[in-house]
């Protein structure tokens, strides 16, 4: 007897499986056309390498994957291609996305079909390519590609290979009858997949509820290692976390994956499917799917080619379209509902509920929560969701996320319970979706912050860089002057000039430049963020120049040019004046610098009227 | 036709709230019935006075809020509101010190933090508290002798003209103080052989309180069964209390004993029927024990120190109050994790 624990919380909800499980499995056969979308696992969507009008055979692929993660999807039967458009596939969301539309021929012709018999021969890895190859996903729901899942990287070794029967969801019957009619297949895939990952333990868990695959899986398990284990029936018990708590006592950590504990689910149907594609070549192209329902006159369960309209296996199963109300894809538990028949039946399909109006009636108006606490009691993830519902309702997405809102598994257990008839998945779903789209801005906003400051610091970078260069290049003039005066008074002083005026006219030049060079520095001065504030400088610019200017001149005093100083000193003045009653009257910040070049000024007018009285009094020398 | 499009799950248990607190009065009669039969017509009067009382209200001030009436009024909370007060208040309690604390219950403690599901506080537990503090006269004189104790015992009719006279005191012959109440003035002055000779104690702990308290004992029993109520809140509220009378009350010379604690005065009913309210109490079964514990608590304290007899209704507030606190630090460990998330989410930086 396997040791089994429990895991908190879940319901008893109705099981509703006697409808579908009295009937053996049938062949829903073929359809007039059949939808096959090109992305029905995780990963990159297939890319399609058939054209209009094209005839295909059975089993050929029809749209390939590159090197990413995915599957190649294959033609369910022989026929030609119809179109390749944008058709309704099944989604919660109701979306369309490409698909291809073939026409059967109705001859069934198969493509040529390699089996494996022996694989045990081959290389691990090329088996692994030979499942991809079938275009196997998880046929439990997610769609996550079988060989990928079945090559966990080499620190997470897998030490116990779980085998999920338990379908604890009402109204689904798949499983139940898979294991019931293919048993040795199930058991076969298990051995491959047991071959590849090297178990230390392999285990079967199956409800109680289901007598008859328990017994014919322990016949098909007879003499192997396998165990089966027979598991209390309580949703959702298989539910991929609760089933490996249910069987080996350990909790798959948050935001981990089965393997992190060394723990690996793998689906009956799946299990079915890696069977076919090893030992008999044929790639993933029909699945077994439960079409149950009050709507419906004989459900059961039905051998379904992919990309089947649920129309088509309704018809099968004689719908009732007067009383059909709801359809389900999916569970009543975790389905989603179908806007219209015409949708496809993918790889990922396990049920359609064709449901009347009293079976699922539309439940009542939502009621204010009362906190009364059974959803707490109800969850199997051991959450609050009536504070995450309060959380979520106030848009307190932080404190739902404190709360653990992305360990919810959105098994609906908790709004199966709750007297006020909250629908609080769909809140959970409306609080996760917020915060991924917040995440995801955030990471757009974070990025765009760093752009831009890349960006500005290379603004920044050029604009110094072409400040040096000013510098540079105002110094150099500079110095070039420097050189020249130098050389004028050289040439002066040897006589080389004969003219004095040329002299003289030399060293009026040698102080404008001076000057220009002088106002040049002091306008990169003015560009270095570091320096002076923009205000002050030109003051400072004004009063060095004059400064420079007075001196310049002394060696050759003319009394016309000391007026002519004089005169613009003191207009200098005047203007510094007023400037400094303006900048006193409006408390401007620079006041002292105003008031210091202002002082400056009034000695320049002073030395510059003392240069004219020396002037005048002492005879000129020219 | 149209398919329905709807969001999972599909499938729902057919327990509304509405039948949910339908359970709630019906599991309270039995403890009424007790009440009648020990007590006289006085707790039926009222009980019917306040639920009638209590859904006008709220209709009224649903239409005010411009809220659909029939919705919220079948939903019965309000009429477990005026339930729970009905059978609170005193037998004669005048007919105005009832509508004082329905009115309360229903407009301020209820509606006027959003109604149903919003109030913070135990809305019958704020009017019973209300009416308590503002007249206390009325409110502690008029509790029924046990029968067999009466002197000219008062009939439905006179019953009911005495509380609708508005009268502050009924007739000195009909009303006998608590055993709860007896006890306590006179334990510092006499011995618990002197106390317990006085009739209200009768034969085995307290004459008619006992049989009540058994009766919502066994009224709260069936609402477990039913899993309307989880076991946390009574079984914290009777440990808390039972652990303080066992510490500090074993001399009954000094305290009243544990047996006057647990089957006089409100204990029962405020274990499973007020503190019960899930509204305003904590939410994980964690917190709830706490929650719970603290007012059982809270009920030995003021019973044994305070100035009133009994507690259930001050407890349960004060303990509301700290449900958020409790709420923060108490969440249980989510299947995956190693501990516990508790407190307040921590800021993310920037």
């Amino acid at each position: 007897m396997t040791q089994l624990w429990n895991f908190g919380g879940g319901v008893h909800p109705p099981e509703n499986k006697r409808q579908s499980n009295s009937r053996p499995i049938r062949a829903a056969g073929l359809p007039p056309e059949l939808i096959l979308p090109l992305q029905q696992h995780i990963g990159e969507p297939a890319r399609c390498i058939v054209e209009p009008g094209q005839k295909v055979l059975k089993g050929d692929v029809i749209a390939q994957v590159g090197n990413g993660m995915g599957v190649p999807v294959h033609a369910p039967t022989s026929g030609r291609i119809e179109r390749i458009s944008l058709e309704h596939v099944p989604h919660p969301s109701g979306m369309s996305d490409t698909c291809v539309v073939l026409i059967p021929d109705g001859e069934e012709r198969w493509g040529e079909l390699v089996p494996h018999p022996e694989y045990r021969k081959l290389e691990r890895d090329q088996v692994l390519a030979l499942i991809r190859q079938a275009g196997i996903v998880g046929l439990g729901g997610a769609g996550f590609p079988t060989n990928i899942k079945l090559r966990p990287s080499v620190d997470r070794k897998v030490d116990t290979l779980i085998l999920n029967g338990a379908e604890c969801e009402p109204y689904i019957t798949a499983d139940d009858m898979t294991m019931r009619e293919k048993a040795d297949q199930v058991m076969t895939g298990l051995r491959i997949m047991a071959w590849l990952l090297r178990p230390e333990r392999v285990v079967i868990g199956i409800e109680e509820n289901k007598p008859e695959a328990i017994a014919a899986m322990r016949q098909a398990a007879e003499g192997s290692k396998t165990e089966i284990a027979i598991i209390p029936a309580k949703y959702p018990s298989g539910g991929e976390k609760q089933l490996i708590q249910i069987l080996t006592g350990q909790e798959v950590p948050s935001g981990g994956i089965p393997a992190d504990i060394g723990v690996m689910c793998q689906n009956i149907g799946t299990a079915v499917a890696v069977a076919d594609a090893i030992l008999q070549g044929k790639p993933l192209i029909s699945r077994v799917i439960t079409a149950t329902g009050e709507a419906l006159a004989e459900p059961g369960n039905f051998e379904v080619l992919i990309g089947t309209p649920a129309s088509h296996l309704l018809a099968c199963a004689g719908v009732d379209k007067q009383r059909l109300s709801r359809l389900v894809l999916g569970g009543p538990m975790m389905g989603y509902t179908l806007p219209s028949p015409g949708i496809p039946l993918i790889k990922t399909s396990n049920c359609v509920i064709a449901a009347s109006a009293s079976e699922l009636p539309t439940p009542a108006p939502e009621q204010p929560c009362i906190r009364c606490g059974h959803c707490a009691e109800a969850c199997p993830m051991e959450l609050l969701p009536q504070q995450l519902f309060w959380h979520a309702k106030a848009t307190e997405f932080e404190k739902a996320e404190h709360l653990n809102l992305f360990d919810c598994i959105e098994c609906g257990a908790c709004s199966y319970v709750c007297p006020s008839s909250i629908p609080l998945v769909q809140y959970y779903r409306f609080a996760k979706g917020e915060i991924r789209l917040q995440r995801a801005e955030q990471q757009k906003s974070d990025r765009a912050r760093v752009r831009f400051e890349a960006r500005q610091q290379r603004l920044d970078r050029e604009q110094q860089e072409k400040d040096q260069r000013r510098k540079d290049r105002a110094l150099a003039a500079v110095e070039a002057q420097e050189q020249k005066t130098a050389d004028a008074r050289t040439m002066v002083q040897n006589g080389t000039v004969a003219d004095e005026r040329a002299g003289k006219s030399a060293l009026v030049e040698q102080a404008l430049a001076r000057k220009k060079a002088k106002a040049a520095a002091a306008s990169a001065e003015r560009a270095e963020p570091s320096t002076q504030s923009s205000e002050e400088a030109p003051l400072e610019a004004l009063a060095s120049t004059h400064a420079e200017r007075i001196p310049a001149a002394e060696p050759v005093p003319s009394i016309e040019e000391l007026e002519q100083q004089l005169s613009q000193a003191q207009a200098k003045l005047e203007k510094m004046q007023s400037m400094l009653e303006d900048a006193r009257s409006g408390k401007a910040p620079n006041v002292d610098k105003l008031e210091r070049a202002v002082d400056k000024n009034i000695e320049r007018v002073r030395r510059a009227q003392r240069a004219i009285d020396d002037a005048q009094t002492t005879p000129q020398q020219a | 036709m149209a398919l329905v499009q709807q969001s999972s799950p599909h499938a729902h248990r057919a327990r509304p709230t509405s039948r949910v607190m339908l359970w709630v009065i019906i599991a309270a009669v039995p403890g009424l019935l007790a009440q009648t039969v020990f007590f006289g017509w006085g707790n039926l009067i009222n009980v019917v006075w306040c639920i009638a009382l209590a859904l006008a209200t709220e209709a009224a001030i649903l239409k005010w809020r411009s809220k659909p009436i029939g919705f919220f009024l079948k939903d019965n909370t309000a009429a477990v509101t005026g339930l729970l007060l009905g059978l609170s208040l005193p037998q004669f309690a005048p007919w105005w010190v009832s509508a004082v604390a329905v009115f309360s219950a229903i407009v301020v403690a209820k509606q006027l933090y959003g109604g149903l599901g919003s109030n913070p506080f135990n809305p019958a537990m704020v009017g019973y508290a209300l009416v308590l503090i503002s007249f206390p006269l009325a409110m502690t004189t008029n509790w029924a002798a046990p029968a067999g104790l009466w002197q000219d015992a008062p009939g439905f009719g006179e019953t009911l003209s005495a509380i609708a006279s508005g009268q502050q005191t009924a007739v000195d012959g009909w009303t006998m103080a608590t055993p709860l109440d007896e006890y306590k003035h006179k334990v510092d002055s006499h011995t618990a052989a002197e106390i317990t000779v006085h009739p209200t104690f009768g034969s085995f702990v307290a004459r008619g309180w006992e049989w009540v308290n058994a009766a919502f004992l066994a009224g709260g029993l069936v609402l477990l069964a039913l899993r309307i109520i989880s076991w946390h809140i009574p079984v914290g509220f009777l440990g808390g209390l039972v652990a303080m009378s066992l510490l500090f009350g074993t001399n009954a010379d000094q305290y009243a004993p544990l047996s006057l604690h647990l089957l006089a005065g409100g204990t029962m009913l405020g274990a499973f029927f007020i503190a019960t309210d899930p509204v305003s109490a904590a939410t994980s079964h964690q917190g709830k024990l706490i929650y719970a514990v603290g007012i059982g608590v809270l009920v030995y304290l003021i019973r044994s120190w305070g100035n009133y007899p009994d507690a259930v209704a001050f407890s349960v507030l004060l303990m509301n109050f700290a449900v958020p606190f409790i709420d923060y630090y108490t969440p249980p460990r989510t299947y995956g994790h190693h501990k516990a998330r508790r407190g307040l989410p921590t800021r993310k930086q920037g």
